[in-house]
């Protein structure tokens, strides 16, 4: 029974942590426990507070619910600061009462500091924290033309971004001589100011703001050391931060010299009935101004509080990588090259807008730290050196040299730990995998065999396959780039070789070009090829033994043995009317109904021989297959746009639904997911996506190989205000570059990634045809457009190819015997096989 | 009773898909039939049902030889099966039943064992 009271004051980010970490652990089970928190919501994600000016409300940023707290048994005071830490009587005082406590946890966070300039506290001086701090900005913005933000720091230049996001012209004032000074160089910061003023944000270093004033043309004026001023509508001042010790000084804690709670290791202040934990914790002297570190320090706090001697913070890594309006920006470790002796290597290509400097152990083996302006491409490969302390290759310089010049040695699996967690579905790590080629495994096949990695959901392949060819490669075993045993070949070669040779079947590929009769490897990858080069229907008799179940029965498998289908719905535009036939054929089959992220339904459970009836009458509606189960255009993701959103300001719709039009059922390499934003705010999430498209006021802005899902990458930027054809005619030479070159089960994020030469290459291919190439890949992407069918069209009308679709061919009415079902939130779904006797 | 009285005729060739599987329903349960033509025999008959779902759906899984054996991998794991002896290539402690096929005109017949007999639930 609870018999002692924990008080946490603070509801921010750390606290929440801290609460999620103990809440359920034996040592929570004696207390009762009470959360304090100043604001009037609940915890939620301030790393990402920016989002809500782009449509995230506070419910989106929540990490947790009141009914989370309540039935965690947590006793939640919003809206109820504490006013008083009375440690003598171990209480503490809000406005509306008095608690007692046998143990508090102190998670304040921080708050922005404010220069007390004169006139700082006029109306419409901001500071950028809290969901309400942002409700004032938006509210100060409206309708008007210009804001500051004092201090050109991280989150300055992410509060500018936020200012031009709400329309406002934009300044960043910083006082000292460049930008970020503190995870960035001279250099570095020079070309960040420049990058950032190209993008129409006005820097202004070196300016000392002496007072505001009121304005003459806008509601305030800026006057700086210099005798120049600047007149802006509002302020927001980001000049860093500060610990919230207001509490702990005043009840008579151990506070540093600069503020900021004092802990050790455990976590404790220097009264060990109190605690401390996030931004307002100071730990060997240092503030750690990230919330990794707060985390860590919350999960420490909880493992001690349940008497785990080995818990304890010591430390953490301040590496950042950003992408501040849209630049990259990364800082490693010693990035300033403070350590005594340290050498540095620079590199600084202004013709191409990057900068990247290395700083180096004085014996030339170890990276100390790194600084990263407009390309963070070797970041996680840099970060894994200063990490883990790995030895430097003989000409680290590659390491932040353009591709082209040194061949960036990527480090990839080499860089990872051996703790790193390779398949999560059988928890294998990196560790066990080399276990299992040290005790004798030398394919990945026996791998596989013998960790069980990659045989879960198998998201991990690529990676599982990159690891074990690496250790393969390591132990002297000479690893083929053959796509299987039965061809000498890697996908790209066999793409050649069939449209070369113009190669129509699978037989006559093997006959000439490999041997055995083929495997699930290479029947699917040469089914893809053949498709890609003559867009044959994918039910043609010599095709169908090649497919994966998927591609043969147009449907997604699922784990009993039915199907799902996804109709296509371009752009997400559906009439009320064929919603309703949806809803219609779901119900009739009885099928499990869930929206997709990729704005279409997805109707669960059909078996192989109601696949056909229901297509029918999808069709019959003026539904189309929309290639769920294949290696091909999935959606095309939008917004609402110009149509109907205020601030839209191209029609991302109309876009979405030409371009889905146009690249439906095209074959590739890997699934393909598009988007089309409407405007910067990006609610379509293009950046994501192998194609993402963003409008401008000029026209569309073509991101090219981000990815979502297992490993998330940003899409690169490839050209900017394209007209409609123009961005037509780019993304048709860049997929069919990617089809016709990337490697089998290769999503465009890691094509572009192994692409040698990387997106400049693909920018000289596709923007400046240096390949000569430029015709040919639209010709030939016209081409597959012209030869589009429906498959599902085509076989419900084939009397032949339904019969393909009989479950049991000798018993036509016998319905599949082993599909156990249960009821789950008024829908069916599958029994879990543990669960059936 | 004929020669072949226990020998259940459970389609003819039209039924069969070349390089693929399809899946009749026999006393002895969901059975998945092959025809691999280019094999010598060409006919390989297993159980549907992969042991690792317990989902019947072997029969729509990719056909191939590994190492010269011939296979069927399951849709869903994507194990590798012997269409010979159903042994399963990745675990060789899994194995599904295998039936002797052989094709009488143009009919196809499985021997199904009276000892494997069983009645399903639907
Ligand atoms: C715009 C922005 C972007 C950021 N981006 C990143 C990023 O990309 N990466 C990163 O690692 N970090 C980032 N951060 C920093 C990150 O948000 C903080 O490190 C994290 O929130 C710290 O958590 P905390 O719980 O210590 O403090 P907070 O989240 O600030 O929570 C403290 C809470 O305590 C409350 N409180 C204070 N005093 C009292 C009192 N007396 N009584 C009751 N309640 C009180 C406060 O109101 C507040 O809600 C960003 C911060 C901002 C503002």
């Amino acid at each position: 029974m609870a018999n002692k009271t924990l008080i946490v004051i603070g509801n921010g980010m750390v606290g929440h942590h801290f609460l999620e970490q103990f809440a359920e652990t034996p040592a929570a089970a004696d207390y009762d426990i009470h959360v304090f928190g100043e604001e009037p919501l609940i915890a939620y994600d301030r790393v990402h507070l920016s989002e809500y000016f782009g449509g995230s409300t506070h419910a989106d940023l929540a990490l947790g619910t009141a009914k989370d707290y309540a039935a965690k048994g947590l006793t939640l005071h919003l809206d109820e600061p504490v006013t008083e830490l009375d440690r003598d009587n171990r209480k503490v005082l809000t406005p509306k009462g008095e608690y007692t406590y046998d143990a508090v946890v102190l998670a304040t966070g921080s708050y922005p500091f404010v220069p007390p300039i004169d006139g700082h506290d006029r109306d419409h001086c901001l500071v950028y924290r809290t969901l309400a701090d942002l409700d004032a900005i938006r509210a100060s913005a409206e309708g008007r033309k210009t804001g500051v933000v004092v201090g050109g720091g991280l989150l300055g230049l992410e509060a500018a971004n936020a200012l031009k996001s709400l329309g406002l012209e934009a300044h960043v004032v910083e006082f000292a001589p460049r930008l970020m000074p503190v995870q960035l160089d001279a250099d570095g910061g020079a070309l960040l100011k420049r990058k950032i003023e190209e993008l129409g944000v006005q820097v202004h270093t070196e300016k000392a703001t002496t007072a505001i004033v009121p304005g003459e043309e806008a509601r305030l004026r800026m006057n700086f050391s210099d005798d120049t001023h600047l007149e802006t509508d509002l302020i927001v001042f980001s000049a860093g931060i500060r610990p919230q010790d207001t509490l702990a000084r005043s009840s008579g804690l151990e506070i540093g010299e600069r503020g900021g709670i004092v802990i050790d290791d455990q976590c404790t202040t220097s009264d060990p009935q109190v605690f401390a934990i996030g931004e307002c914790a100071l730990w060997d002297n240092r503030i750690f101004g990230l919330v990794a570190p707060g985390y860590t320090m919350a999960r420490t706090l909880a493992a001690r509080l349940n008497q785990d001697a080995e818990a304890g913070f010591r430390g953490a890594d301040m590496s950042t990588k950003l992408k501040l309006l849209g630049v990259d920006v990364g800082s490693i470790g010693d990035a300033h090259g403070a350590t005594p002796g340290a050498r540095n290597i620079r590199f600084n290509d202004e013709q191409a807008g990057t900068y990247g400097r290395l700083v180096i152990s004085e014996d030339g083996k170890k990276l100390l730290g790194a600084i990263l302006v407009g390309d963070n491409g070797p970041y996680d490969t840099l970060l894994q050196y200063a990490l883990n302390g790995i030895d430097l290759p003989k000409n680290p310089e590659s390491l932040i040299l353009p591709v082209s010049e040194g061949g960036a040695p990527a480090l990839g699996p080499d860089a990872l730990p051996e703790t790193a967690s390779i398949c999560s579905c059988h928890n294998v790590s990196k560790g066990d995998i080399c276990g299992a080629i040290d005790a004798g495994c030398t394919d990945l096949g026996a791998v596989k065999g013998e960790t069980k990695a990659s045989t879960g959901c198998g998201g991990c392949a690529a990676l599982l396959k990159s690891v074990v060819d690496n250790e393969l490669e390591k132990r002297g075993v000479e690893v083929s780039k053959d796509i299987c045993e039965h061809f000498p070949y890697s996908r790209q070669e066999l793409f050649h070789l069939v449209k070369v040779n113009g190669i129509r079947t699978f037989h006559s590929l093997i006959k000439q070009h490999g041997k055995g009769h083929g495997c699930d490897i290479c029947k699917p990858a040469v089914a893809s090829i053949l498709a890609t080069c003559w867009n044959e229907h994918i039910m043609a008799t010599d095709h169908v033994p090649l497919q994966d179940t998927n591609d043969t029965f147009m449907a997604n498998m699922q784990k009993n043995g039915t199907y799902s289908i996804v109709p296509r719905i371009p752009g997400g535009e559906i009439t009320p009317d064929k919603l309703i036939v949806l809803g219609e054929v779901a119900k009739e089959y009885n099928l499990y109904t869930k929206i997709t992220g990729g704005q279409r339904v997805d109707l669960f459970g059909a078996t192989l021989s109601e696949l056909p009836e229901i297509w029918e009458k999808l069709i019959a509606a003026g539904f189309e297959t929309g290639h769920a189960y294949g290696k091909s255009v999935r959606t095309v993701k939008s917004c609402v746009g110009s149509t109907w959103c205020r601030y839209g300001v191209q029609d991302s719709v109309g876009m979405a639904i030409r371009l889905e039009e146009r690249y439906k059922g095209l074959r590739s390499p890997h699934k393909l997911k598009f988007a089309v934003s409407g405007c910067t705010r990006e609610c379509a999430e293009a950046q994501s996506k192998d194609i993402g498209v963003i409008a401008t006021e000029n026209g569309w802005n073509l991101y090219v190989c981000g990815n979502g899902g297992m490993r998330p990458r940003h899409a690169d930027l490839f050209a900017t205000d394209l007209s409609d054809d123009e961005l037509i005619r780019t993304v048709d030479r860049v997929l069919m570059f990617y089809v016709r070159t990337a490697d089998r089960l290769q999503r465009t994020s890691v094509w572009l990634e192994n692409l040698e030469g990387g997106l400049d290459y693909l920018k000289e291919v596709v923007l400046d045809d240096s390949l000569g190439l430029g015709e040919e890949l639209e010709a030939h992407m016209q081409a597959i457009i012209g030869t589009y069918q429906c498959e599902w069209k085509t076989t419900v009308e084939d009397p032949e190819k339904r019969k393909r679709f009989r479950e049991f061919v000798n018993a036509p009415e016998k319905k599949d015997p082993v599909q156990h079902w249960t009821t789950e939130r008024d829908q069916r779904r599958p029994l879990a096989k543990a669960d059936i006797a | 009773m004929t020669a072949h009285s226990n020998w259940e005729a459970v389609c003819t060739v039209d039924d069969l898909v070349p390089e693929s599987g399809i899946a009749v329903w026999t006393e002895a349960g969901p059975v998945a039939v092959f025809y691999l033509p280019h094999h010598l025999p060409a006919l390989f008959a297993i159980s549907h049902t992969d042991p690792f779902s317990g989902a019947n759906v072997l029969a729509r899984g990719i056909t191939g030889d590994l190492k010269g054996e011939p296979v069927v991998a399951s849709p869903l794991y994507k194990q590798h099966f012997s269409l010979r002896t159903g042994i399963c290539m990745e675990d060789e402690s899994v194995r599904v039943k295998s039936y002797p096929v052989l094709l009488d005109g143009d009919r196809v017949r499985l021997k199904v064992p009276v000892s494997q007999r069983r009645f399903s639930a639907a």
